[in-house]
């Protein structure tokens, strides 16, 4: 079977520096792929490449018979891929059903209705949506008043308002607690097994990823050094050695680096 | 043209910019720590000048002349204290933009204050001792005063930059320019920092002011000129940075040195009058260094304020509010009816709900799309014109015109919208007020089509509407109608794309929409709606001048939105008629009607900071215990 | 959507039904922009207040007093429009005059002329109040801009100056004030040559810079039609710059003492102006004006003093004429109307409604600190008029 995501020489160059230098990795469909590695080694480059925020200098990301790299962020949505945000960014004047409405819109082609009413349109689907991530008791509040848990929670069901194809979560639980992060990631575990997607996440917290995700990739000084599943990455010499220098692994840190 | 001509224009250019540059830089320190736009510092620079003119009548003789003109500065600087610890202190946490609307009040009283206590005659001061003459210089004889502004420009960028590097206070307000919640957060009293700051600015302007003694009288027309002026150089040098106030102040005051030195040029048969861009030079310079460099010379995209202020989601109307709406209506369309002894009720009523249409306008890109248009006048004035000229240059019905006349007003709108929404905040801001000011001064030029600064005369009414009680129905029904209709379009999915556009850009293009395609559209319609007004108000005035398309205009739209209530739908329509009635009202009442009308929207500001609106509306909320209702 | 509460509220209050009063006064509508323009309408409003108090004190018009009621425009056509009808709808004034701005004076005027109201512009210099735009209910006292410019012409001619520079505020006013001068001293001279011309923006010259190129053109002579702070600053610069040594300056409404009396110790010599020297007029007409102005206001009258008190003058002098005050009447009475102006003889022309009120041209002179003119003459504003086929061919029939 092929790949849903397949990444090939993803190249970004800052100056003379470069920040993601050829990295190769594919994405299966119905996988949690974490993306791990110490501060500065290509993460976040490498997450803004691949949904639109930085231009590639080089490289491919063959979604489906689509090449992702060069297409602007709302391009790469419409090719069915979905993102939340490290702070997540959600409308804040908008009422939790509205945010959803608001991407429901999108996704029909709807955003240049000047006339008719918007808040009776697809509210069905939209509290369907709410009601997969848990919210759907809070459908009228305002976005504002949220907790910060639950606004994670409503961007992931923004983020799945046009079925994507692959969902790009960056440090979904930063910020949260420590029994709110094991939720939202079995929250998107479920997600993914009921719609057939695949997700792409980076995280900083080690007991996430370990506890989560059906296979991670490692990046330090903006090269692919590792992958494999979480037992074999926790083993890995190489990963050891790039977090924590030699004679350390991640049992004797526990939870570390933050 | 000799080289040495030009060099000596550059050096007077030089001097300009010097005296430019203790406006502006004031200006920009006030704005990068405390983010208020300080419609005042014109009238402190005002001010500055009509004391330095009195303390040097009184004391030169006692204290000599330098130690009285500069004890101005000190004096302005403590009044600023004063403006800023008494009165904006109080409206720091309104929404956006309040703060404006309680120094344009500043402005209104002040102007008055000054018209009181100095007259209305311009003064003109003494010449500078020891430096009244000039020097022989290239051949030309050049003022020895003016080689001591261009000295005074770099000695206050040189101090202002150590103050800013050296000190633990410098530190400070560079932190707070770059990150105002982190600046709050490292324990920095924010109180006396901004107060401290204010007062800087404001002595700076004062000085400004005062070392402008030797070269011109002291008028009343000083304040509005001068803040046009700084504001253009705060802008194009990036907001809150003092060098690029400098480096802004010298690029502007030499193109127009230049415009002036050039004179007429004359090729190809034509002759061309540079000298004439002086007229809008500065906003010329202006929107070409900002669809260049979005964020100025030398600004830096800012950070985002964490904390706008919370918006609740829109509510529509329920059967009370409909039927409340209608009864008003009703009440409205009976006016004719009901004032029947009183024919001037009509007469005013038609320019409240030109006023009400034009500001629904101006909120609807300023509030929900999060646009602030400083230039709003332009479409009201494009409205005016396209409809004046429809009829009397191509001969058009006159109810063929009132049509068109939106259409020319959304034409320039699309064009301006396109340059504009690439930009954000305050540049934005002032991007569309250079846009406003270039139209203006096209106007104001071109003698053989529009009139000219006369204007056009003979924009009367169709013969069936010239009956004021006729043509204010036909107002009436334009205005609920557009206002209807912008209140339908925000509860439309491109309303709540406008809204959420506003909220986070990043989530918008996330979910695939194009934001600027959103706020572009959103000023197309802005734009169009004020043309509408600026068409029925061409039409009940029967005529124009370019005074519809001015800054005041501009100003005046701002006034009433945030005056009724920013965040609320209605509340641009009662500050338009509230703020329109006052000035009606008031102007009739008293010879100081400038003083009242700032003394009372002061008091507006004060007493409701969430607009006028917007406090009915959370006094209700308080009632009914309703935190999280929404718009109306 | 209006809040009914807030909407009633407004109206309500706004419903004033005038109330009938005994003995119905004349009332006269006056519209100007006193907040805008200060230092030359102040002295205006005492003029209109010295004439309405002599009217009245001497039994009035026809037998009725005269009430004077004054808003301001804001220097704003619209608000100008407004208040026009608000006087005449709610005041229900009898007749209309004011305006200082000539935008504001050409909309007043179109509107008198789609009501069909009597107005009379007593301030705006435009030369189309009368011509272009003008009307048959519209009626201006004050000179015209073409018709101060042709009393210097002949003037600068005189001076036998070939290069000529011009500067002038950029906007209506100092356009045709200068098309006008080209006009009329090609006309007398010409081999004349105009080889330098500034237009700086009302209110906010470059004075460095615009006199400097005014000088590095060499002009023989300079024709001025800045005025007000822009004056100030011209005229301190180029003193400073040595502008004017060796060269002549013709300069427009500058020896007025409302922009003469700011300059103090830098006015200039020799300058050719239009103006008032108020301190020398011997005429009776004069002198009692100046004692009665004098008497009530301790302080010197400026040319806006002279004008609000013959608008003023005029009107009641109309009104005798017609022996009422509505429009028509009043019409006809005011072409060809004779009246006496403290200027001297006046009367306002059948041809285009302009009055031939003139005005003094002369030298300045810098009098120990303190300009004034010296070699003065009254000029009749009759004299400088066009031809009256050329004012046909300006005036729509």
């Amino acid at each position: 079977m092929t790949a849903l995501l397949q990444v090939r020489g993803l190249q970004r160059r800052f100056g003379g520096n470069l920040a993601v230098d050829g990295i190769d990795f594919h994405i299966d469909q119905g996988e949690l792929l974490a993306m791990i590695g110490p501060n500065g080694a290509g993460k976040s480059t490498t997450f803004n490449l691949l949904n639109g925020q930085l231009r590639a200098d080089g490289g491919t990301a063959w979604l489906g018979g689509r090449d992702l790299i060069g297409l602007r962020p709302r391009e790469i949505w419409k090719q069915g891929v979905g993102r939340t945000f490290q702070i997540a960014e959600t409308f804040a004047s908008l009422s939790v059903v509205e945010n959803v409405q608001m991407a429901l819109l999108s996704a029909a082609g709807r955003v240049f209705d000047l006339w008719r009413a918007a808040r009776d349109f697809q509210r069905e689907q939209a509290l369907g949506l709410l009601r997969d991530v848990g919210m759907q008791g809070q459908a009228e509040r305002p976005c504002s008043v949220l907790a910060y848990g639950d606004v994670k929670r409503l961007e992931l069901a923004i983020a799945l308002a046009n079925r994507p194809r692959l969902l790009l979560m960056d440090e979904p639980t930063a910020g949260m607690a420590s029994a709110e992060r094991h939720e939202l990631m079995v929250l998107t575990r479920r997600l993914v097994a009921e719609r057939g997607m695949a997700v792409l996440f980076t995280e900083h917290s080690m007991d996430v990823v370990f506890a989560h995700a059906d296979r991670v990739i490692v990046l330090a000084r903006g090269r692919l050094i590792a992958t494999g599943r979480p037992a074999e990455i926790r083993e890995h010499p190489a990963v050891q050695e790039a977090y924590f220098g030699t004679g350390l692994s991640f049992e004797k840190r526990r939870g570390a680096p933050q | 043209m000799t080289p040495s001509a030009v060099l000596v224009q550059l050096l007077n250019g030089l001097a300009s910019a010097s005296s430019l540059f203790f406006v502006a830089a004031g200006l920009s320190l006030i704005f990068g720590v405390t983010r208020i736009i300080n419609f005042a510092h014109g009238s402190f620079y005002m001010l500055g000048l009509y004391l330095a003119y009195s303390l040097v009548d009184r004391f030169s003789a006692h204290i000599g002349f330098w130690p009285a003109l500069l004890l101005a500065g000190p004096m302005l600087g403590l009044l600023g204290a004063l403006v800023e610890a008494l009165l904006l202190r109080r409206v720091y946490h309104a929404p956006e933009l309040l703060q404006l609307l309680a120094t344009f009040a500043l402005v209104l009283v002040i102007k008055d204050a000054t018209l009181w206590c100095w007259g209305a005659e311009d003064l003109l001061g003494p010449r500078a001792p020891g430096l009244g003459g000039a020097i022989d210089l290239l051949g030309r004889r050049f003022p020895a005063y003016d080689l001591l502004l261009i000295a005074l420009g770099p000695v206050l960028l040189g101090l202002l930059t150590l103050l800013l590097r050296r000190t633990r206070w410098g530190t400070l307000v560079r932190a707070a320019t770059q990150d105002r919640e982190m600046a709050g957060a490292l324990g920095v009293n924010q109180a006396w920092l901004f107060t401290s700051v204010f007062a800087l600015g404001t002595m700076l302007a004062g000085l400004g002011g005062a070392l402008q003694l030797p070269r011109e009288p002291a008028s009343l027309s000083l304040d509005l000129s001068s803040v046009g002026d700084a504001f253009v150089v705060v802008v194009v040098g990036g907001l809150g940075s003092v060098p690029g106030a400098f480096l802004a102040a010298l690029l502007i005051s030499e193109v127009k040195a230049l415009c002036v030195a050039l004179g007429t040029l004359h090729g190809f048969g034509l002759a061309l009058p540079v000298s004439k861009l002086t007229l809008v030079a500065e906003f010329l310079v202006m929107a070409v260094v900002l669809v260049a460099r979005p964020w100025g010379l030398m600004g830096k995209a800012p950070s985002s304020s964490r904390h706008r202020a919370l918006e609740a989601p829109l509510q529509p109307s329920g059967p009370g509010l409909r039927a409340s709406a209608v009864v008003v209506f009703l009440l409205l369309a009976s006016l004719p009816w009901l004032s029947a002894g009183a024919p001037y009720v009509t007469v005013l009523a038609v320019d409240l709900l030109v006023a009400a249409l034009f500001a629904a306008s101006l909120h609807f890109i300023m509030g929900p799309a999060g646009l602030h248009s400083f230039g709003h006048a332009a479409y009201f004035g494009l409205g005016a014109y396209g409809a004046a000229l429809l009829v009397l240059k191509a001969g058009w019905p006159m109810e063929a015109a009132l049509v068109a006349a939106p259409l020319a007003a959304a034409l320039g709108a699309m064009l301006l919208g396109w340059f504009a929404v690439r930009l954000s905040g305050v540049y934005l801001a002032m991007l569309t007020l250079a846009f406003a000011q270039i139209v203006w001064g096209i106007t104001f030029q071109w003698d053989g089509f529009t009139g000219g600064s006369n204007g056009l005369t003979g924009v009367w009414p169709a013969a069936w509407l010239a009956d004021k009680q006729v043509y204010f129905l036909l107002t009436l029904s334009a205005a609920a109608g557009g206002a209807w209709g912008l209140r339908r379009v925000l509860f439309s999915p491109f309303g709540y794309a406008m809204r959420a556009g506003r909220d986070s850009a990043l989530r918008c293009e996330a979910i695939g929409i194009n934001v600027l395609r959103v706020q572009w559209l959103a000023f197309v319609i802005a734009g169009g709606v004020a043309g509408i007004a600026g068409g029925l108000f061409a039409f009940s005035k029967g005529s124009i001048s370019p005074d519809v398309m001015g800054v005041g205009r501009s100003v005046d739209a701002l006034v009433m939105v945030l005056l009724g209530g920013v965040q609320t739908l209605s509340g641009p329509l009662v500050g338009a008629v509230v703020f329109t009635w006052l000035q009606d009202t008031v102007a009739r009442s008293t010879d100081y009607w400038r003083a009242l009308l700032g003394g009372v929207i002061l008091l507006l500001v004060l007493a409701f900071p969430m607009g006028m609106v917007g406090f009915l509306r959370d006094a209700v909320w308080q009632l009914r215990g309703r935190p999280g209702g929404g718009a109306r | 959507m209006l809040r009914p509460l807030h909407a009633t509220a407004v109206l309500l209050a706004l419903i004033a039904l005038p109330s009938a009063q005994a003995q119905v006064p004349i009332k006269i509508g006056e519209i100007n922009s006193y907040k805008v323009q200060p230092a030359f309408l102040e002295p205006y409003r005492k003029g209109m207040d010295l004439a309405v108090e002599e009217i009245n004190a001497a039994g009035g018009v026809n037998g009725r007093k005269v009430q004077l009621l004054t808003r301001d425009d804001n220097g704003n056509p619209g608000d100008a429009v407004r208040a026009a009808e608000e006087l005449i709808s709610n005041e229900r004034v009898d007749v209309l005059m004011g305006g200082f701005l000539s935008n504001i004076g050409l909309a007043l005027a179109d509107f008198a002329k789609q009501k069909k109201f009597f107005y009379l512009a007593s301030e705006p210099l435009t030369d189309k109040i009368v011509w272009g735009s003008g009307n048959r209910y519209t009626f201006r006292l004050r000179p015209s801009t073409y018709m101060q410019t042709a009393m210097l012409v002949p003037e600068a001619a005189k001076l036998k100056k070939k290069r000529w520079a011009v500067v002038y505020p950029n906007y209506e006013y100092g356009q045709s004030a200068v098309n006008t001068f080209r006009q009329l001293l090609k006309a007398a001279q010409p081999e004349v040559e105009f080889v330098a011309e500034q237009a700086p923006p009302l209110g906010k010259l470059d004075a460095g810079s615009v006199v400097q190129a005014l000088a590095d053109a060499k002009p023989d002579a300079i024709f001025n039609v800045l005025f007000g702070a822009d004056l100030a600053k011209f005229v301190r610069e180029g003193n400073t710059r040595g502008l004017f040594q060796g060269r002549e300056v013709v300069s427009l409404l500058t020896g007025e003492p409302e922009y003469l009396d700011p300059l103090k110790d830098e006015a200039p010599n020799g300058w050719i102006v239009t103006g008032y020297p108020w301190y020398g007029l011997q005429t009776p007409e004069h002198k009692a004006f100046l004692t009665a102005y004098q008497g009530r206001y301790k302080d010197y009258p400026r040319v806006g003093s002279v004008v609000g008190y013959t608008a003023i003058k005029a009107l009641a002098a109309g009104m005798i004429r017609a022996k009422g005050a509505e429009t028509e009447k009043l019409v006809a009475a005011f072409s060809g109307l004779e009246l006496m102006t403290p200027f001297g003889r006046a009367s306002f022309r059948v041809q285009d409604h302009q009055s031939t009120m003139g005005a003094f041209v002369g030298k300045t002179r810098n009098d120990n600190g303190r300009g004034i003119m010296v070699d003065y003459r009254y000029l009749d504003g009759a004299r400088f008029q066009p031809s009256d086929e050329d004012v046909s061919r300006l005036r729509p029939q």
